[in-house]
């Protein structure tokens, strides 16, 4: 489930091409995405300082990023002073390796997890596993990507690509294997299945004595964390155990309570469509008397400092993971998260996953191309994330890392062809001449069935345009110019 | 006023129909349009597939064919798009002080819809199209230069029309430039259902203000034969009584003599 697990993923267009082919996805997709984006649409509308609270969340963002130095100080000095202890991480490796050892110091040989998008980066479920150590997954999304053996497909619904009735299948067949076995007359109906996870979760959660989380932000001048969430499950995970270890990047970083404010209004409206999320939990190192006894902040740095470094790029850190940027994105919506090979899919994925973990594989220099750019994302997000802008930046940095190689694409000496041609009206009109006769010779009735090459992609399913026989300039030179 | 029609380099070579009409509808509201010779191309295919070096010279062009006008009408809402954005961009990749500077000093750059709306300030550019339409709103018109119902309100006040509403109009139809090919699959996947809701609406015509996308769906709606025509906004806008918008299949092949020949070779 990690991104390391995504490692040698074809490239985007391909793995599309399976997921478009899934009937059954196609149609759990539509449904959900339009859901979601349905209340989002609602709950947004509500409110009349909607741009201004954006804007509030962009600023404050882009504010700490810039001091995130100072920042990252001030949080280590605060939550080591109330208790806990605070390790950094340089990449994923490395934390999993603190993480790993912080258990086994303990003694455990089980862990309860609340949802977390940075440990499922990492790869830890499978790093603590090679450790002899079980994991289990507590969110009810996550539980049935785990049960089903199975990756995540969206951030804030892990099991979005999943109906009832696969749901129930996975219930039946693997919580035996895990714990407490779903009962055998379940049913598929939403409260039956939440009531036989509830009842498969309870013993794991009585039991543990290390709960691992993330956090959506890290309040750096009191040095508290903070978990949002629906079900509850993850306050069992961080209040229960003895020993709690949060992984968290260090962009949740946010100044103070005040900023909190404005992203516990930003979040939940563009997550889920809640007014307010059900559950938010804050927790500052250890207390005597409740809580656990020992705390654990791991830093995560994993490529982060390298995207601050990019001044058109580093937007991509303003993310607080709400997903609000998948559910309108009309790729994502019929193609699913599992093509971008990374667990953040969708827009933010396709900026985020060639940013933190480079553009040495296929998929990851195919994702910056997964757009149409058509900004349906950068109108939604909360932080005012410019993602068309950042991935035509990375198109850019793909094509000129491209150009080191010696044998030129295709694709490049096309676009050198076509500068050439567009750099001087005269070379246009010469090739307006050669494309109208080329076009004619091609079509049939006024239209071209097929095109030779790579424009055969085009003509598969779309007819093309014939070039017109006389182009514009052409027309202006004989009506107009004559005339004067 | 002095104002250049920017036809763009696509329009030109394949819908030069659009850019009459642009030249028709604003001699008729009483512009005087230029057109510079020297125009060819904004650098948007360039610079949406990652190729901004190759857009310096599109872009040092455009500054200079443009320079000295006091406004610039495009029928593109996504090159007017590529302008606004990202000339600015280009410039501060080619390092030259003097480029970005010549961006800077640009002629304001409009998207039909807007210059008509916002500059000339009509609604009713006394067009007449007694067909059923159904209006895309592109993505770039609609999401980059904020045009918001400047289409719409123009559409309405044309005499004969049948405007019916498109459902689920502002999802994207599927083109993204070079994405079409790039990713075909998808891209097609988002055209069907464009296609669906153009279907359900039982227009004859599909309108927008961007020729890319309607040739997008265009070719599919003419691939799978749904008799379901589209026509860009300007060709509406500019036709009358007396001057109806052809009919044709588009782009509409001029005299049959020639294309005949090239057939009975
Ligand atoms: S990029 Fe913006 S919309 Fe997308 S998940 Fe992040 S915050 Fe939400």
């Amino acid at each position: 489930m990690s991104d390391a697990a995504f490692l040698g993923m074809p490239s985007f267009p391909k793995a599309a091409r399976n997921a478009l082919a899934d009937t059954q996805l196609r149609r759990n997709l539509a449904h959900a995405t339009g859901t979601i984006r349905q209340k989002r649409a609602d709950v947004v509308g509500e409110l009349d300082d909607w741009e201004e609270l954006r804007e509030a969340g962009r600023a404050i963002k882009e504010r700490t990023l810039r001091h995130l130095d100072h920042y990252l100080l001030q949080l280590e000095e605060r939550v080591t002073a109330a208790g806990g202890q605070v390790h950094w991480a340089r990449d994923g490796e490395e934390a999993c390796r603190i993480v790993t050892d912080l258990i086994r110091a303990t003694g455990e040989r089980e862990v309860v997890k609340v949802k977390s998008m940075a440990t499922q980066e990492i790869g830890l479920n499978e790093a603590l596993a090679d450790a002899g150590i079980a994991a289990y997954e507590t969110d009810l999304a996550e539980l049935i990507v785990q049960l089903g053996e199975d990756h995540p497909s969206h951030i804030l619904v892990p099991a979005i690509h999943r109906n009832r009735a696969e749901i129930r299948e996975i219930f039946l067949r693997a919580m035996a294997e895990y714990g407490a076995a779903a009962p055998a007359d379940l049913g598929d109906d939403p409260r039956q299945l939440a009531e036989a996870a509830r009842q498969h979760l309870r013993e794991k959660f009585l039991r543990a004595k290390v709960g691992i989380s993330g956090a959506n932000f890290l309040v750096a001048d009191t040095g508290t964390a903070v978990v949002v969430e629906s079900e509850g499950n993850g306050r069992m995970c961080l209040t229960l155990p003895e020993t709690l270890i949060s992984v968290v990047g260090i962009e949740k970083t946010v100044p103070t309570w005040q900023d909190l404010e404005v992203f516990l209004q930003l979040l939940p409206r563009s997550s889920t469509g809640e007014r307010m999320n059900p559950y938010t939990s804050t927790w500052t190192g250890t207390a005597a008397d409740d809580g656990p006894r020992a705390f654990h902040l791991v830093l995560l740095d994993g490529g982060r400092t390298d995207t601050l470094a990019d001044p058109i790029g580093r937007q991509a850190l303003n993310c607080i993971r709400c997903s609000a940027c998948l559910n309108v994105c009309p790729v994502y919506e019929r193609v699913g998260g599992h093509a971008y090979g990374s667990v953040y899919p969708g827009p933010i994925g396709a900026i985020l996953g060639p940013q933190l973990r480079g553009t040495s594989s296929e998929v990851d220099r195919s994702l910056p191309f997964a757009s149409t750019l058509c900004g349906a994302c950068y109108d939604v997000c909360p932080v005012k994330i410019n993602i068309p802008e950042v991935l035509v930046h990375l198109r850019a940095r793909v094509v000129d890392e491209s150009r080191e190689r010696r044998m030129p694409t295709p694709e490049r000496l096309a676009m050198t062809a076509a500068r050439w041609v567009l750099s001087e009206p005269s070379r246009l009109g010469t090739a307006q001449r050669a494309a109208s006769a080329g076009g004619r010779l091609l079509s049939r009735r006024g239209r071209i069935g097929r095109l030779p090459g790579p424009l055969s992609a085009w003509t598969d399913a779309r007819d093309a345009p014939v070039p017109a026989e006389e182009s514009f300039r052409t027309w202006w030179r004989r009506t107009r110019d004559e005339r004067t | 006023m002095r104002i250049a029609l920017f036809i763009t380099c696509f329009n030109d070579t394949l819908y030069p129909a659009t850019g009459r009409a642009v030249v028709t509808l604003l001699e008729r509201l009483g512009c005087t349009v230029e057109f510079p010779m020297e125009q060819t191309c904004c650098g948007q295919m360039h610079f949406n597939t990652g190729y901004q070096r190759e857009c310096v010279p599109l872009v040092r062009r455009f500054t200079e064919v443009f320079a000295g006008y006091d406004a610039v009408v495009t029928p593109s809402g996504s090159c007017a798009g590529m302008v606004r954005e990202y000339h600015g961009r280009v410039a501060e990749v080619s390092g030259d002080a003097r480029l970005a500077s010549a961006v800077q000093a640009l002629p304001e750059v409009y998207e039909l819809s807007e210059f008509l709306v916002d500059v000339l300030q009509v609604t009713d550019v006394g067009a007449y199209f007694p067909h059923r339409v159904t209006y895309h709103p592109t993505c770039h018109s609609l999401r980059m230069l904020g045009v918001g119902d400047k289409p719409l309100t123009l559409l309405r006040a044309v005499r004969g029309i049948d405007l019916v509403e498109l459902p689920a109009a502002e999802q994207c139809c599927g083109f993204g430039g070079t994405f079409a090919v790039k990713n075909s699959d998808t891209s097609v996947a988002m055209c069907a259902d464009k296609v669906r809701h153009v279907l359900d609406t039982g227009a004859e015509v599909l309108s927008a203000g961007d020729n890319s996308c309607l040739m997008h769906i265009g070719g599919t709606l003419s691939r799978l034969r749904t008799g379901v025509r589209t026509v860009h906004l300007a060709e509406i806008l500019a036709s009358t009584e007396e001057k109806p918008a052809t009919d044709g299949p588009q782009p509409s092949p001029l005299p049959r003599r020639t294309t005949e020949g090239v057939r009975s070779r």
